[in-house]
């Protein structure tokens, strides 16, 4: 049972750095795990279920919005991008986080083509997210099943 | 951990209660600190919500300036009858809002004779120097840069708690004059005017709720107080590089800027000179550092 936790340990260390690595999570997401303790196991995939969820609401905003026929109210994107920025940066989401500063700019100028681009990318980077985060707690829950403790998992 | 309706729960005693419509707000125990959060993101509410309970604060989250004044009983003319009993130690509230900015609640807390003495701290997203500088004008303790860290609201607290743990028993609200400049270096955003309009999607829920159930004790280290001011100096580890990008006046470099009070009357912060503002804030923390230093080791010396 313990060469499967160790295993299932180092499995989880690896997969957590690659996702820093590869610039899915940044310092704020370690942040939010300090605050999560025994007390409150899941905050963290909480807090994330919740940004996913406003993920959801903000680019379907965006959408309806990029939709008018007519002029769009780019004013009107801004502020659900600036939302979505500010959430993102939160939690830790580095890519959707600087997707949402180069959408921004595109709202600023008024420029249609980009905030249509930054759009899709958006709804991709957080569905992307969301998958290795979805992967990354599964591990978590079957260290713990397997009688094993989560590693603190040092990213520096 | 509950979303929607509600006020933050908080542990009780008898002695008091605030009703506001349906959202009863449970009585406060006189002891603890109480905080009241303001940001009209739901995420970014339970996550300063957490950060402040896992610092020993009973919170209230709202999520925005009228139910902020709303809570304080400042939304009309005539004052609450139960306004003395409320009991608020600090009110944080983000800057970009929908329809009453961070700024505009600060205004009329300082407005009022119930509030004025109470700590507010602004939060942003936005590095913008004269908005800071304008927050600070207007009365703010101090101005944290989001995302908000641990280290920031452990910071708050230590001071709060300063306020608090006098000899007399009293609260003591920290000078209001100087205000001397702390930064840290995380990469900078771009500077860029922030535009603020209605937000037009359906609104979040007006407040969230914590469960009772976590009221556990933190399990961070304990709150600095004040008999241990040389340790809190060292945590400061984050504070010592100074710049900033704010929107008008160029800037050497491009660091954010957070800014704290430390309570030492007589260096005043505000001169308006533009950079030479930064470096001269700059001085002053050290000197100010110095000072404390300087009276830790008379002190520990007899």
């Amino acid at each position: 049972m313990d060469a499967l936790v160790a295993q299932l340990q180092m499995q989880y260390r690896n997969y957590t750095v690659s996702l820093y690595q590869q610039g899915f999570l940044d310092d704020q997401f370690t942040e939010l795990k300090k605050l999560q303790d025994d007390a409150s196991p899941d905050f963290v995939a909480e807090v994330l279920s919740l940004f996913f969820e406003d993920c959801v609401k903000l680019i379907g905003n965006m959408a309806r919005a990029l939709d008018q026929t007519g002029t769009v109210d780019f004013s009107q994107v801004g502020a659900s991008v600036h939302q979505l920025k500010g959430s993102s940066s939160s939690v830790g989401a580095k890519r959707v986080k600087g997707l949402c500063i180069t959408f921004k700019e595109y709202c600023e100028a008024n420029n249609y083509e980009g905030c249509v681009r930054c759009l899709q990318q958006v709804d991709i980077e957080f569905k992307a997210l969301q998958t290795k985060l979805q992967d990354m707690f599964n591990l978590e829950k079957q260290i713990i099943q397997a009688g094993g403790k989560v590693p603190q998992v040092d990213i520096n | 951990m509950a979303r929607d309706g509600g006020v933050s729960c908080l542990r009780s005693s008898e002695t008091m209660s605030v009703g506001i419509g349906k959202m009863e707000s449970p009585p406060l125990d006189l002891d603890e600190v109480h905080v009241l959060a303001v940001d009209d993101s739901l995420v970014d509410r339970i996550v300063i919500e957490r950060l402040l309970r896992i610092t020993s604060c009973k919170v209230t989250a709202v999520d925005s300036g009228w139910r902020a004044l709303e809570f304080l009983g400042l939304d009309n003319e005539k004052a609450s009858a139960e306004l003395d009993r409320l009991k608020v130690d600090l009110i944080i509230t983000d800057y970009c809002m929908p329809g009453m900015t961070g700024y505009e609640l600060l205004k009329k807390i300082k407005e009022s004779s119930s509030f004025r003495q109470v700590p507010v701290v602004i939060m942003s997203s936005e590095n913008v120097l004269t908005r800071i500088d304008r927050c600070l004008e207007e009365g703010a303790e101090d101005f944290l840069l989001k995302p908000v860290k641990l280290a920031d609201v452990k910071r708050l607290r230590s001071y709060l708690t300063r306020d608090v743990k006098l000899p007399n028993g009293n609260k003591r609200k920290l000078p209001e004059d100087s205000i001397p400049v702390h930064t840290s270096p995380p990469p900078p955003p771009p500077p860029s005017p922030l535009t603020v309009s209605p937000d037009s999607s359906d609104s979040s829920p007006p407040l969230t709720v914590s469960p009772e159930s976590s009221d556990s004790s933190p399990t961070l280290s304990p709150v600095e107080i004040f008999s241990s001011p040389l340790s809190s100096l060292l945590d400061d580890e984050d504070d010592d590089v100074l710049s900033s990008s704010p929107e008008s006046s160029p800037m050497p470099e491009e660091s954010p800027v957070r800014r704290q009070k430390m309570g030492s009357p007589g260096l005043s912060y505000y001169i308006k000179l533009g950079s030479s503002k930064l470096l001269i804030n700059m001085i002053a923390t050290c000197v100010n550092k110095f000072f404390k230093i300087t009276t830790c080791v008379y002190l520990s010396h007899n």
